[in-house]
Parts: structure tokens; sequence; C-alpha cells
């Protein structure tokens, strides 16, 4: 045996040979495989125009050093998706350029959210440049870089330009206006159209694995009506903070305070339940809101839970409302926009 | 190469070593790929999971240390009561002996005269002086210094290496160097930035352009070029050949350390390859560092054919194997028929963990196959234990590429494979570490004299406890709870720093002086030594505790941002280790400026000679002049 290793060309090539073989089987036959034998989803929207472009700019400023692009099946990843991501969801992702390779953007780190749905969990191209020019403007704890060179600072905005409103505390040295240059509007158009694709009615979407039992046996034990399981603080925080703000204040110029807000506090829910499912833009001084409440498919319970925080919250107080009010409205509001 | 012959009382307990080792990968496998019961782990779960009793293992090693330390000093006051009962017994027997009687006594006395006569060193010499016409006894120290560091051997002195082969060496060592400040100077910015996100406002300086800047120089520029340089030793040495060709090893330097430098500029700039980690760089570029190895590896087999050994000493095994895998997974990673859509993650999988594991893993275990025996100075434990670890690295270190995307979009099967290849891993790596250890037998005496071995045993620790802990976390129970957090960032620093890294200092510390015949100041050694361990411990540990409780964090459904505000402290602890460990760097580049600057030193003897050589023909002269005279 030693005799056939003290040859180096055999030694070298049965160790290579090794290497290769299990390279094919492990690496290359599963890519070809996976590769040739999947396709986008009927319903997916091929990315172009500006949300392409957009997408370079992500790849090259190296946003996947701390943003996923996967919901994995597991309960805990949820939050980001409605259902896991799939092999299909990537099928429509080749090669860039010449110059560089395929980006699925998978990526490795959650150092940042994760973005697979970030196009339908905040939509909102307001919040975006905004948090693109300075994300501490809008969410307070946030580590991510702030990236002004996407903005110019302009004397008078032209008609055509998309002004930033960027908080007094955050402009130290400018003067002039803020303006989105556009690689930052491209960038947001990106971010934007990055929606899971709804699956075609006869394919089932695969199961969120490791489940929390606990929290589940509770729901049922105490019965459906109830939403005491539910921490309406918390989801507050995950859904409606960061353009509200911890204080209910919102900001100056972008978005609306829940302080003392005639919807929030009106005695009558009917209104605040269509702003939170369906979206609201009645006030130009403001940003348009997106439909939060459908976007992240949340439940009557949840919905109440959050409404009963702001109600209840930062001086405000109003009375709470019950479940079954809020999804009876839920209820009349699928109806109306189904017609 | 002189090569222990594996005797048979060695290869029974090897084989009794390798089926319980096999028995308990089979039990984690077992435990670890079917524990699929979809319920979620809570806090009080945790302690029936595989992968977390690992890491708590794997933890308690140093610990485990301590505790040792804890049992020598209770022995030692075991040992202190003992003497005190010897104390008593001693009055006893003082007690006996004044009941004697004269006659008894005086031939005990007489006993005791004998018994303490000894030479008084001048019965032969007499009175007189020694002549001492050597000068043996006028070499004598009087005024010998307080120890405050323990002096350690210096460097033996080797047969002379080629210069030319030296010249190479050091500028391949040289250039790692720079690129360790480099890259480390970059890492050391990122982990500020996580305390201090508005440090700066430029594009080029902006965290997701600088991540991968700070990898790929620590990857391809230091840790790749110490490599090559101490293996341009090695190769050629154990061959007992002269290097086939230098100039070929000169444009490997000249090629990979463009391919840094330009890679370098275009992640700042922006340009990269599309997102895959290590593999940022586009391809015209880590073409450059791809063809360096193709001469390097041309270069490496020519000089190993023309051998004057009859085997092929073990490293050279591992070296050239690591150069045709980092060639053959380059390949594979760029060559893009194959990489649309899944395909190219499931490559990324591949490439990521094979060029951790393929190249600087391998390479590196081959430099440690020579050069820890040479500095224990006693052949390795086993040959055999090398070549098993040589051919299970290969057998399973491929197959786990994917267990960095398990729970993703990729075939269930295929991370399957990748998770029982991860626990499959346990074979290589005890192999290796047990051969390791086993060649310390007998030589352990070695290490208080030396500043080379203490980061040979500190790399040996890490790639047991790193490479199981990688184990660990691959488990679909673990992976749950770190994957995505700051864990696997402490991982990875935990095996390329806390293996590659600390193996190739030791080889550094080790060749250098005796290529230069200077050696570096030793205090400064121990500085580097124990700066960059205790900065990578604070390093880590936080990050391993914050990453744990982010990942709980997640699962528990907390909002996102909370988990941000929970890592503050542990990524301020990151920062406060990294601070060490990149300042530990300067004072290893100044401990290479020693070793490297030529310096002048003056021998008094000489010089007084050749000052008397230069106008000195009077001196001749006048014992030319006075000669005739007698």
């Amino acid at each position: 045996m030693m005799e056939f290793f003290n040859d180096y060309r055999k030694l070298y090539s049965s160790a290579l040979g090794l290497f290769l073989l299990l390279t094919v089987l492990v690496a290359i036959l599963p890519a070809f495989d996976n590769q040739n034998n999947n396709g986008p989803l009927p319903n997916a929207v091929a990315l172009q125009g500006e949300a392409l472009e957009g997408k370079a700019i992500y790849v090259s400023n190296g946003c996947v050093a701390c943003h996923t692009q996967q919901v994995r099946n597991l309960e805990m990843d949820r939050v980001w998706g409605a259902r896991p991501s799939i092999a299909a969801d990537y099928a429509d992702i080749n090669r860039m350029d010449l110059w560089r390779n395929t980006a699925t953007l998978m990526g490795t780190e959650r150092t940042g959210p994760d973005l697979a749905n970030v196009g339908s969990r905040q939509p909102s191209a307001t919040w975006n440049l905004l948090h693109l020019y300075q994300p501490r403007a809008v969410v307070e704890e946030s580590i991510m870089p702030a990236y002004p060179w996407l903005f110019k600072e302009k004397e008078v905005v032209e008609e055509g330009d998309v002004e930033v409103v960027v908080p007094d505390r955050f402009r130290v040295g400018v003067n002039g206006k803020i303006v989105a240059t556009d690689e930052a509007l491209k960038l947001v158009a990106y971010l934007q159209s990055l929606k899971q694709v709804e699956l075609p009615g006869t394919m089932p979407a695969p199961n969120f694995l490791y489940k929390q039992e606990k929290k589940e046996a509770a729901a049922l034990a105490t019965g459906a009506g109830e939403t005491e399981g539910l921490d309406g603080a918390a989801l507050y925080t995950a859904n409606c903070q960061s353009c509200h703000q911890a204080n209910g204040e919102g900001l100056k110029g972008a978005f609306p305070p829940l302080k003392g807000s005639s919807v929030v506090l009106d005695d009558n829910p009917e209104l605040y339940v269509e702003v939170i499912m369906n979206g609201y833009d009645a006030h130009p001084e403001y940003a348009s809101m997106p439909a939060v409440g459908t976007n992240s498919k949340l439940t009557a319970a949840e919905v109440t839970a959050i409404m009963n925080h702001e109600r209840t919250n930062w001086g405000n107080k109003a009375r709470l409302v019950t479940e079954e009010e809020v999804q009876k409205i839920m209820d009349y509001l699928k109806q109306t926009t189904k017609q | 190469m002189n090569v222990a012959h594996p005797i048979k009382p060695r290869l029974r307990k090897l084989s009794k070593l390798l089926s319980g080792l096999l028995l308990t990968a089979f039990c984690f496998v077992a435990t670890g790929v079917t524990a699929q019961t979809e319920t979620t782990p809570t806090k009080e779960g945790l302690m029936s999971m595989p992968g977390i009793l690992i890491t708590i293992t794997l933890l308690l090693i140093p610990i485990s240390g301590a505790l040792l330390l804890l049992v020598v000093k209770v022995w030692a006051l075991l040992k202190h009561l003992r003497t005190k009962k010897h104390a008593v017994e001693a009055s006893r027997y003082a007690e006996y002996l004044q009941t004697l009687s004269e006659e008894q006594l005086s031939v005990l006395h007489t006993h005791k005269k004998n018994q303490e006569y000894r030479l008084k060193g001048g019965e032969l010499t007499g009175p007189f002086a020694p002549e001492d016409t050597r000068g043996l006894l006028s070499r004598v120290n009087h005024k010998a210094n307080i120890r405050f560091i323990a002096a350690k051997r210096k460097s033996l002195e080797r047969p002379a290496v080629d210069p030319q082969l030296s010249r190479l060496i050091l500028w391949l060592l040289g250039t790692a160097t720079f690129w360790l400040l480099f890259g480390t100077s970059i890492g050391q910015y990122l982990g500020i930035k996580f305390v201090a996100p508005d440090i700066d406002h430029q594009s080029w300086l902006s965290f997701g352009r600088l991540r991968p800047v700070h990898t790929n120089a620590v990857f391809w520029g230091w840790s790749s070029l110490a490599m090559l340089g101490l293996g341009y030793y090695v190769v050629p040495r154990v061959s007992n050949v002269r290097l086939h060709s230098l100039k070929a090893g000169w444009w490997t330097l000249i090629l990979i350390n463009a391919a840094v430098m330009l890679g370098s500029l275009a992640l700042m700039a922006g340009i990269n390859n599309g997102g895959g980690e290590y593999r940022e760089y586009v391809w015209p570029i880590q073409l450059l560092f791809g063809i360096g190895l193709i001469i390097t590896l041309y270069n490496f087999i020519r000089t190993v054919s023309k051998r004057k050994t009859k085997e092929i000493y073990v490293s050279n095994w591992y070296i050239v194997a690591a150069v045709m895998f980092a060639i053959v997974i380059s390949i594979v990673a760029y060559v893009p028929s194959y990489q649309s859509g899944l395909g190219e993650t499931i490559i990324q999988g591949y490439y990521m963990h094979q060029g951790v594991g393929m190249w600087f893993m391998l390479f590196t275990l081959g430099l440690v196959y020579y050069y820890l025996p040479q500095q224990l100075n006693k052949p390795i434990y086993s040959y055999s234990l090398g070549i098993l670890a040589f051919w299970s690295q290969i057998f399973f270190y491929t197959v786990i590429g994917t267990h960095h995307f398990v729970f993703s979009a990729i075939p269930w099967s295929l991370q399957t494979v990748a998770i029982v290849g991860s626990a499959g891993m346990a074979i290589p790596v005890i192999a290796g570490t047990t051969n390791f250890i086993m060649t310390f037998r007998g030589a352990w005496h070695k290490v208080a004299g030396s500043y080379t071995l203490p980061f040979f045993i500190v790399g040996i620790i890490f790639y047991f406890t790193g490479s199981l802990q990688g184990t660990a976390e691959a488990f679909r129970s673990t992976n749950l709870i770190w994957h995505f957090t700051d864990f696997t960032v402490a991982h990875s620093h935990l095996t390329m720093y806390g293996i590659i890294a600390f193996f190739l200092w030791g080889g550094i510390y080790a060749i250098v002086p005796r290529i230069t015949r200077q050696e570096p100041p030793q205090v400064t050694v121990g500085i580097h030594f124990w700066m960059a361990f205790i900065g990578m411990m604070f390093y880590t540990i936080p990050l391993m505790w914050g990453g744990t409780l982010r990942g709980l964090m997640w699962i528990e459904g907390l909002p996102f941002i909370e988990s941000v505000v929970l890592m503050a402290p542990f990524w301020l602890w990151r920062a406060i280790g990294g601070t060490l460990m990149w300042v530990s760097h300067f004072i290893f580049a100044y401990n290479m400026y020693r070793m490297i600057k030529p310096r002048k030193i003056i021998n008094i003897n000489n010089t007084a000679i050749g000052i008397l050589d230069r106008d000195g023909y009077e001196l001749v002269d006048i014992v030319n002049k006075e000669k005739p005279a007698v």
C-alpha cells in the first residue's frame, strides 16, 4: 500500500480524483439539477427597469453582509414572510453581466432584518428614503450605515425631484433641501419589488417547522376570542413603530402622530381599522400609509391588540375595542374590497 | 525524515479510540439529524440538545485545565499535612534516643563521622591555584541577574538555507504581515462601526463594502501568503532537494499580492462579484490568484518528483493536495454554467467551506506536521494517524458545504448530507489532535523553554474545540438558534484565527530566526502571544453568548429591533477584544522587523583585528624586524 503512495503521481491523482468525484456529486450535479428543474412561479414578475438597476446598487454596497433574503421554513421566520421561501423564488435570478456572478443574495448573517418580503412589509417610499439617508432618524436603535451619498443638497426643489424631509438633528451642516438621487430612487424601487409571490392555488405552501406549541395551546385553552396572550406593545414595535415612533408622536413632515389623533381616539373604530388594513392617504403633508394590516396578514386579534395599545398609551385614553368588533369591520372591509 | 513506526499496542489503542469515536459520531447523527420533532427549543429544553451539550463540553476544556491546577494545589496541602505527621514521629524518635547508654551513643557518633566524610577537592592539587591556559574559568558570571522573564531557548542554527530561497520566503512572510495589519485594521474599524455607526459617511468606507475587504485581505493576503511562505521552506526541505524553480515562487508572490491589492480597491469602489462570501473579487482579479496557485502547484510537484527520499513525507501530502484543491474550488466557483437560481447558492456553500477546509486547514496541517516535530526535536507520533486524518478530511469535509444554508430552499436531502458530513468531521479532527498531543508526550518540559510551542498548543486546542464547534453548529436543533447570529462570526474567528493564525505564527517564529540568524526579542513575542490569545477570548465568548440570546429572542418572536439593542454590550466587548488582537499584530510586525532587518553587530575582537590588518603592516613589520634581530 505504501509503495502505491510513494509514487507522487498516484498519490496526488488519487487524492484529486476523490475530491473531484465528491465535488461533482455534492456541488456540481445538485447545482445543475436545481438550475434546470426549477422555474419561476406563474404570478412572478421579472425584475426589470429601475428595480433591476437598484439591485446592482444593493449588490455593490454589500447590503448582503447584514441582510438575508430567505424566509426559512421555521416558525421564527414567519415574521419575515407569509410562507417559507422555495426554490422557485430564486429560479429567475441569473448572472448579472460578464463581470459579475448570479446574486441570489440569500445571505448568511441577519445583523439587520430579512428583506425577502420587505416590499410588502414596508413599501413606503418616504420611509425608505429617509431610512437610507439616516436610519436613526426613523429607528433610534438602528446600527445600519447611513447612505447620505445617495442624496444631494439643493437650494430649490425642482419638478420631478423627490425631497426627503429630515428631522433637524440629523441635518447638521445641511442648509438646502435634501433630494434623492436616481440611485437612491432605484434602490428603493428594488426594495419595493421584494415581495413574496403568491403560490398558485394548486400548490401547497411548505410548513413552518418548530412551532411554538405553548402559545397555541394557551390560545386554545382560553378560547379563540381572547387577546390576552398577545403583546400589543411588541406588535406595535414590530409593525408600526418605525414610522409612528416609540413615543407615538411620528415624525414632522413624514409620519403623523398617533398621540391625540382623532382617528385613533374615535369611539367608532371603523375608519381606524380601515386605515390599518388598507392604508391611508388623506393628508398631503404626510406620506401615504401602506396597507400594513393586509400586507403583514395581521389577524383580528393582533389588530385589536395594536389598537388597544395605541388607544391607551402616550396620554391617549379611549375605551378598549373588542376582537369581535374588529373582526366584524375586517369582514366588511374584505367584502367591499373584493367587489 | 525519521518516521515513528506504529507498534502493536499503539495500534490497539488507535482502533479503540476510533471505534469509540465512530460510536459517538453516530449517536450525534442519530440525535442531531433526526431531531425534527417540530418543537421549539425553550430555555429549559436546551440541555437536551447535542449541539449545546457539545459546545458546553468544549468550553469545559479550558475550565478543566483550571480544575487540574486546583487538584495540584490540594495535593500540595495534603503533602503538608503528611510532613506534620512525620514531625511528630521524629520527636518521638528523639525521646527514644535520649534513653540510650554512653557506649551505644559513641558507636552512633563514629558512624555519623564516617558517613559525613567528604573529599575537599584539593587532595590531589595541593594548595596551588589551577593554571587556566584555555580561559575556561574566566567566563564565570558572578552576578546573575534576577530573572523577571524566563529566558527561552534560542533557536538552533540550521544547515544554511539557500540565500535566494530565504529571500523569497521572507518576502512572502513580509507581505503576509502587511496584509495582516491592513486586513485587521479594517476589521477593527468594522467592529467600531457596530458601536458607532455614524463614525464616517464615506461610500468607500461603508460597512457593506469594507466587510469583504477585511475577510478577503486576511484570507488571501495574510493567511495564504504566510502559508505559502512557510510551505516554500517545507516542500524542498522534506524532499531533501532544492526548490524546482525560484522564479516561479516570485511570480506567485507578485500575482497574489496584486490580486489582494486590486481586489481590495475594487471592493471599496463597489465592484464585486455578487455577494457570495469570499468570492467577492470579480473573476479577472481572482484569476491572478488562481494563476499564482497553478504556478506554485507546478513548482511543488516538480520539487516532490525530484525528491531524494523514498517516501513522500506527510507534510507534502497535505500541502500539495491543498494547492490542487484550492485551484479546483476556484474554478468550480467561477465557472458560470450551473450558477443560475439556487445553483449559485449550492456552489456558494461548497466554495466557502472548501476554501476554509481544503485550502487553509489542509495546508496548515501539512505545515504543522513539519514544524511541530521540528520544534520538539522528535518525530511525529504516528504517521498512520496523519494519513487517516488526510483521507477522512477529504471524504467528510467536501460534503459539508451546504450546512451554511440549513432550513433554506436548498433540497432537504442535500442539507442532511451536509449535517451528517459535519458529524463525520469528528474523525479527522480527533485523529489529528491525538497525533499532535501524543507527539508532545515526553517533551512537555520543552514548552516552558520555547517561545514557539505555546503558539502550537493554542492552535491544537482550537483545532479540536473550534472544529467540533462547527459540528455542533450544523445540527438542525442548534442551527435554529445560532444561524444568522454573531455566533457564526465568533466561530469563524476561533478557527481562522485560533487555529490558522496561531499555527502560522508558530511556524514563522520557528523558521525566520533560523533563516536570518536574528532572534526576535522574547518579551515582545510573549506580549504578542498573550494579547492575541486574551483578545480572541474577549472577542469570541461575548459573541457566542450574545448570539445564543439573540437566537432565543427571535424564537420567542420578540420585535427584531429589541435583539439589536440586546447585542449592544456584546458588540462593545467584541470591539475591546478586537483591539487587543489588533495591537498584538503590530507587535508581531515589530518582531518580524527585528528578525529580518540586518543588524550591524560589532564583534570587538574581529573589528580590532580588522583595524590592525588595514593599517597594521607596521605590526607585521615589527615582528619581522625583531625576528632577524633575535
